[in-house]
């Protein structure tokens, strides 16, 4: 890996958390208390997720097609690159998604004996969104990755 | 409801890493959904996961409603003992679903 991609990312990661920051206020303003958009839950659920550490992009990977037929079931793999010992491994994997009804997904709890960081399953996706991974060392270390997938048929469907 | 399906190697090398893979049926009815009348159908998911190993906890999850239907999850795991292996997911009603094996370390 080249070192201008983690650069890039990290600006346009910047980028994007300001735009979503921009976009708490306005949407704020036209609704309720108790109806916030899905733009602020999300935002309010990356905070939440990330506590005082501010993460890092890299580390964290996420395998997930690049368009996804049915988004009832799409099956994505969470991986870490990072040793699985008693002195330094993966404490946590939170996932989040940008465009669901809420932001959250799933949490994994890892230990020592997990052995690899890496965990496969298949989530529900409303409509075309990004995917958001936060990896949490024992150290408190904080890594972030964000991967878009397409979705053909949303998975909320009533 | 049937019985909650795990797949892992019965023995394993001390240290080596190995793939655990589970699955279990389950609606994981999300409460966005509407009835034919327009009610809203009521959140019921398995909203948590644990892995024991020897009554140790190895891994975990907390699921959300973005989890697909039948809920499938695979993950790894390294022992350096033999032991019995605990399996349990949680409903959002406090149902339990257990499976439980064995593993030998060589």
């Amino acid at each position: 890996m080249t070192e201008t991609i983690p650069t890039r990312r990290a600006v346009l990661g910047g980028a994007s958390a300001l735009a979503v920051a921009a976009c708490v206020p306005a949407a704020a303003l036209g609704q309720t208390a108790a109806q916030t958009s899905p733009a602020a839950d999300f935002a309010q659920a990356l905070k939440k997720a990330a506590g005082a550490a501010t993460p890092q992009p890299g580390k964290v990977a996420i395998a997930a097609p690049e368009i996804a037929d049915n988004g009832a079931t799409v099956a994505v793999t969470f991986s870490v690159d990072h040793p699985m010992t008693a002195a330094s491994h993966v404490r946590k994997i939170t996932v989040l998604a940008d465009g669901n009804p809420n932001p959250e997904v799933a949490v994994f709890h890892l230990t020592p004996r997990s052995g690899k960081a890496e965990v496969a399953t298949r989530v529900r996706l409303a409509k075309t969104q990004n995917l958001v991974a936060l990896a949490e060392l024992n150290d408190g270390a904080l890594f972030i990755a964000k991967r878009e997938i397409k979705v053909t048929i949303g998975g909320c469907g009533g | 409801m049937t019985e909650p399906r795990v797949k892992l190697p019965e023995k394993v090398k001390k240290g080596e890493v190995f793939e655990i893979k589970t699955l279990i049926s389950h609606p994981m009815e999300s409460g966005q959904r509407k009835d034919a009348q327009g009610k809203t159908i009521p959140r019921l998911i398995i909203s948590r996961f644990a892995c024991r190993f020897n009554g140790e906890e190895i891994f975990s999850a907390d699921w959300a409603a973005a989890i697909s239907a039948n809920p499938y999850l695979s993950f790894y795991a390294a022992l350096t003992e033999s032991g019995k292996m605990d399996f349990e997911w949680v409903d959002d009603e406090g149902k339990k679903f257990v499976h439980s094996t064995t593993v030998k370390v060589e």
